[in-house]
């Protein structure tokens, strides 16, 4: 670690995110659910904490933007892809079951797994072990990619 | 569709979103990153070189914010009603799909909207539509 003030910088950030889910009571899975169920009794709160949310990132990213730079003088990573493809799509679906299914999505699991409930613990390690299949599977179809790339390189040469 | 008056909290929501939003830019200012958790969450699991530092001081004040909001005031009530086995399958689908999604609430619903990218904006909606027709299902058509 060859600067503090970045990882400072972030520890900051992760309070301030993880105080609003809290404030906002969207570390609770039942609140979320609550707005989640457009038939039953609707809580249209998580709607208003995206309307509070929104407009104050977005001026952090016209900012940021703008000066091409942190505070801290390191350079902004935007993300630029404009790729629609399936594994958007069928990512965000399959999210969108799992989010359904207990109403935790990865911010809030963090936070509710500061206050130590067991239940909160168990999503918590299941969302890391799905992260960690999909890197397996990642590196699976890399090494099967490049193998592909070899093997018809070869053909080639015989040919 | 009838609104729950009862458990409607405007104020503390749009209140909690701004301070969202402030996470989010300070991040953007202070690290350059957009505060996406699962992308932040996924290259602890898969760390790139000099790239892990703000990763885990970001989750770390994930993790301590009940703990600093618990020494000023009482923590909002956290209600999981899910069973064990719930919480498992989708934790599960939770892990995979945001990766391969490349974010999730935070990284598109937030900050991708933020920025007004197609790409967030499409994905927010399949989460959502999928959110949506979840609950419908579990509450709706198989638990009646």
């Amino acid at each position: 670690m060859k600067r503090l003030a970045p990882v400072l910088g972030a520890l900051a950030a992760g309070l301030v995110f993880g105080w609003g889910l809290i404030v906002s009571r969207m570390f609770s899975p039942a609140k979320v659910l609550g707005f989640l169920d457009l038939a039953g009794a609707w809580d249209p709160s998580l709607a208003l904490v995206m309307a509070g949310a929104i407009p104050v990132a977005a001026i952090g990213f016209a900012l940021a933007g703008r000066r091409g730079r942190t505070l801290l003088g390191d350079p902004v990573k935007i993300p630029t892809s404009r790729v629609i493809d399936g594994r958007l799509i069928l990512g965000s679906l399959a999210f969108g079951v799992g989010w359904g299914l207990a109403g935790f999505c990865p911010g809030p699991a963090w936070v509710a797994a500061g206050t130590l409930a067991p239940r909160a613990l168990v999503f918590l390690a299941a969302m890391l072990v799905g992260m960690g299949l999909f890197e397996c599977l990642e590196h699976l179809r890399t090494s099967v990619a490049s193998a592909a790339a070899t093997s018809d390189a070869l053909q080639r040469q015989d040919a | 569709m009838h609104i729950d008056m009862s458990s409607f909290t405007p104020w503390p929501a749009l209140a909690g979103g701004g301070l969202i939003g402030l996470g989010a830019a300070l991040l953007l200012l202070l690290d350059g990153r957009t505060a996406g958790v699962s992308g932040i969450t996924g290259g602890i699991i898969h760390p790139a070189r000099d790239d892990l530092g703000w990763r885990l001081a970001f989750v770390a004040g994930l993790i301590l914010a009940p703990v600093c909001y618990a020494a000023f005031a009482v923590l909002p009530e956290l209600r999981i009603d899910a069973g064990y086995g719930t919480l498992i399958a989708a934790g599960l689908l939770v892990g995979l799909g945001t990766r391969y999604a490349s974010g999730c609430t935070s990284g598109h619903g937030v900050c991708g909207i933020a920025r007004w990218s197609p790409r967030s904006l499409a994905a927010t909606a399949a989460f959502m539509g999928a959110g949506f027709a979840t609950v419908f299902l579990l509450r709706h058509v198989l638990a009646s």
